[in-house]
């Protein structure tokens, strides 16, 4: 398809990121975003906003100086009581009315569980296109935002625009893009934007919230050290040896997913496209053959170390240091050898 | 009551080869199957019916082939099955997708009996967006439930349904009224083995099939590649790193020599 722009789009202008603020808790994939939006929009040579719902108040104001310092030129945001919990009917109204009103070209989200069913809805309610998952967001010259993900089954990526329609909308996961510096900055400009919706027009109800326990809440994704292991291990009981190695190390597990499908391990530790991305300084993966849906959750790590007895593996296209041995034999050692050499408070700060 | 169950046909992701030489994705020749996660929303259907009385519509768009996926879902003791083929659905991304299965639960809605629950799985294993339930929940006005592990109460006279749903951080239980829209989280229950009758019944029964026309859509435009405002422009393979990884190999007798100082060439100095 050849990109023909209609002419009621072409007055849009500027990239957003959308903010996800929750009980006065901004979740990072909100910075992550706004990092790669400032590329974008340097590349674009346009500005970059933040916009945040939330009820009215210190949490949102905090997030929206925070917004500065992470890079936004400046921010909207639409406050009112009814937001106080996410629910997607005034979700949806206040950030579809925010984007008719003011016209972003591009809006990026976290793909996270509310940025995902709030995307799919604003996306429908504008019309526009909705890229998935995405592991790479660029410009081309023409000023199109290609957004690359993997494609289904192989080893390949596809890269997909919205050519014609505005804004060219996208998700992305958390932990897929890095961290940017934060840098102590006044916010610019602070555009609030009312909506007129009360309580009474909402159908659905919170009737609570209940925190996961802190044992249910895996640090995997924001861990520094990271001992994962595939379907090279052969048993469920040999995994052992990766939470040996991981306990030792201060680190966090994790697993590729057919081990999930087994019932080897609990979803929450599956590593991969349609698991948990993960950027550590240290990635250690034992009987994992590198398929692209794990790549591209662990990509970001500083060193991957790859275990694997095949020495033609994929994993090895993109690990940095490749053990080519029988990992069954190779856990146990490692962790005896940690467990000599490191003391209790390095292992602490490991973890730390 | 009525539920209309969406699955999706879609091939059996542990088979897929990429050939080596021209990076395209083989699909000769691999198994189709329901999309794993839309099992849990066919179950979670089936045991609201069985507690509640009413019944159960399955819907897929698809190649005619997608019948099969049906027919299957009929074994577990479905009601109904509604297939749409048309050619004009080929290559529609997740907007065109939700347009054409939300004009097709009206006119099911129409047809048969007013639709009370629409549900969907959590996402698929091909496109893998978890779009297309928001998609036709936003579509038909249903209030939209994502990532529901629960449902905790139906109350058909009171017309409101209370579920469970996976939040960042926690679970958010929510009341809402009918009708709504599910998309189910997996792992949250346990699809049954089929009945021998109803595996007879499968076999024999009648699926409803449905072209663009059938169903309602009046603007085959909205449908397909002409209805889809995403462009997928290029596929190609991930870029190896450019510095090779150093490649250590270790036999067996060398894992039994020294295993004390094992680390030290394995892992970073800076870690020790
Ligand atoms: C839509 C979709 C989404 C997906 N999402 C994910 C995802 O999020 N995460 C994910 O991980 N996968 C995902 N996959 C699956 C992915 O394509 C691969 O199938 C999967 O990652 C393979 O897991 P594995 O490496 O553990 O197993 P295998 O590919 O079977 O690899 C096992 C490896 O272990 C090695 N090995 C065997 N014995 C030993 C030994 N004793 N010591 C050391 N090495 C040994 C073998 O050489 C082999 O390389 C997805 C697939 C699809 C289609
Ligand atoms: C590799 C790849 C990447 C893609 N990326 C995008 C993208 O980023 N954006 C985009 O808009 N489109 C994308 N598409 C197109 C998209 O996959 C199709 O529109 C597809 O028809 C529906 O999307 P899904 O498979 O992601 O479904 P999901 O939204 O993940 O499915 C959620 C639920 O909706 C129901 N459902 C989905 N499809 C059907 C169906 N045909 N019949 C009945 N019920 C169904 C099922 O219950 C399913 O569990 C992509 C396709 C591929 C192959």
């Amino acid at each position: 398809m050849k990109k023909e722009l209609p002419e009621r789009f072409r007055n849009h202008k500027h990239v957003w990121v959308f903010i996800e603020q929750e009980r006065g808790h901004v979740h990072p994939v909100s910075w992550e975003l706004m990092g790669a939006g400032r590329i974008l929009a340097d590349k674009l040579k346009v500005e970059l906003a933040g916009v945040i719902i939330g009820p009215p108040g210190e949490a949102t104001l905090a997030a929206a100086q925070e917004a500065a310092c992470y890079g936004a030129d400046l921010v909207y945001t639409v406050t009112n009581p009814i937001f106080a919990d996410y629910r997607n009917d005034p979700y949806t109204k206040a950030l579809t009315d925010a984007v008719e009103t003011f016209k972003p070209e591009i809006l990026l989200l976290g793909a996270t569980t509310l940025g995902r069913d709030l995307a799919g809805s604003v996306a429908t309610t504008l019309a526009t296109g909705l890229t998935a998952d995405c592991t790479a967001l660029d410009v081309d010259p023409d000023g199109s935002l290609a957004a690359t993900r993997p494609t289904f089954g192989g080893s390949l990526l596809c890269t997909i625009y919205t050519l014609n329609f505005r804004p060219q909308m996208a998700t992305i996961r958390p932990r897929v893009m890095p961290m940017p510096e934060r840098v102590e900055r006044p916010l610019g400009r602070l555009v609030e934007h009312p909506l007129a919706m009360a309580e009474e027009d909402i159908v659905t109800k919170v009737l609570k919230f209940i925190p996961d326990r802190d044992q249910a809440k895996s640090n995997l994704a924001y861990a520094d050290v990271v001992v994962a292991g595939g379907l090279g291990l052969g048993s469920p009981e040999n995994f052992q040896l990766v939470t040996q190695l991981a306990s030792v190390l201060g680190a966090e597990y994790g697993c590729s997913r057919p081990l999930v499908q087994k019932g080897w391990q609990p979803a929450e530790r599956q590593i991969g496209q349609t698991g948990k991305t993960i950027r550590p300084k240290l990635y250690i993966a034992a009987g994992i053959s590198g398929a692209i849906q794990h790549r591209v959750g662990v990509e970001g790590a500083d060193l991957i170390v790859a275990v694997n007895t095949d020495k033609n593996a994929p994993i090895f296209d993109f690990a940095h240091i490749g053990v080519v041995t029988d990992a069954l034999h190779l856990l146990p050692q490692l962790t005896e050898a940690f467990r000599r050499r490191l003391s209790a408070h390095i292992r602490d700060r490991i973890a730390s | 009551m009525h539920i209309v169950v969406c699955i999706k046909q879609v091939p059996d992701s542990a088979q897929i080869r990429v050939h080596p030489v021209t990076n395209t994705i083989m699909r000769q020749g691999v198994p189709t199957i329901i999309n794993p996660y839309d099992l849990f929303a066919v179950e979670e259907a089936l045991r609201l019916r069985d507690r509640h009385g009413g019944t159960v519509t399955i819907l897929t768009m698809g190649p005619p082939m997608a019948e099969e996926s049906l027919r299957k879902a009929l074994t577990f003791g479905a009601d109904r099955a509604v297939l749409l083929t048309d050619r004009f659905f080929a290559g529609s991304d997740t907007l065109a997708t939700s347009f054409a299965l939300a004009t097709a639960i009206k006119k099911i809605g129409e047809t048969f009996e007013p639709v009370d629950i629409v549900f969907t799985g959590k996402q698929t294993i091909d496109g893998d967006t978890a779009q297309v339930g928001p998609g036709i929940a936003k579509r038909l006005g249903l209030n939209q439930l994502t990532y529901v592990s629960k449902v905790s109460a139906l109350d058909l006279a009171g017309r409101s349904i209370d579920v469970e749903r996976r939040a960042e951080g926690g679970v958010q239980a929510l009341k809402t009224a009918l009708p709504c829209l599910i998309t189910m989280l997996e792992g949250t229950n346990e699809i049954r083995r089929g009945s021998l009758p109803d595996a007879l019944r499968a076999a024999r029964a009648e699926i409803v099939t449905w072209s663009a026309k059938d169903a309602g859509i009046e603007d085959v435009t909205r449908c397909g590649l002409r209805g889809s405002p995403t462009v997928v422009k290029r596929v190609f393979a991930p870029t190896p790193r450019s510095e090779k990884a150093k490649i250590i190999e270790v036999s067996q007798a060398q894992l039994k020599a020294t295993p004390k100082d094992q680390h030290k060439t394995l892992l970073p100095e800076a870690l020790i």
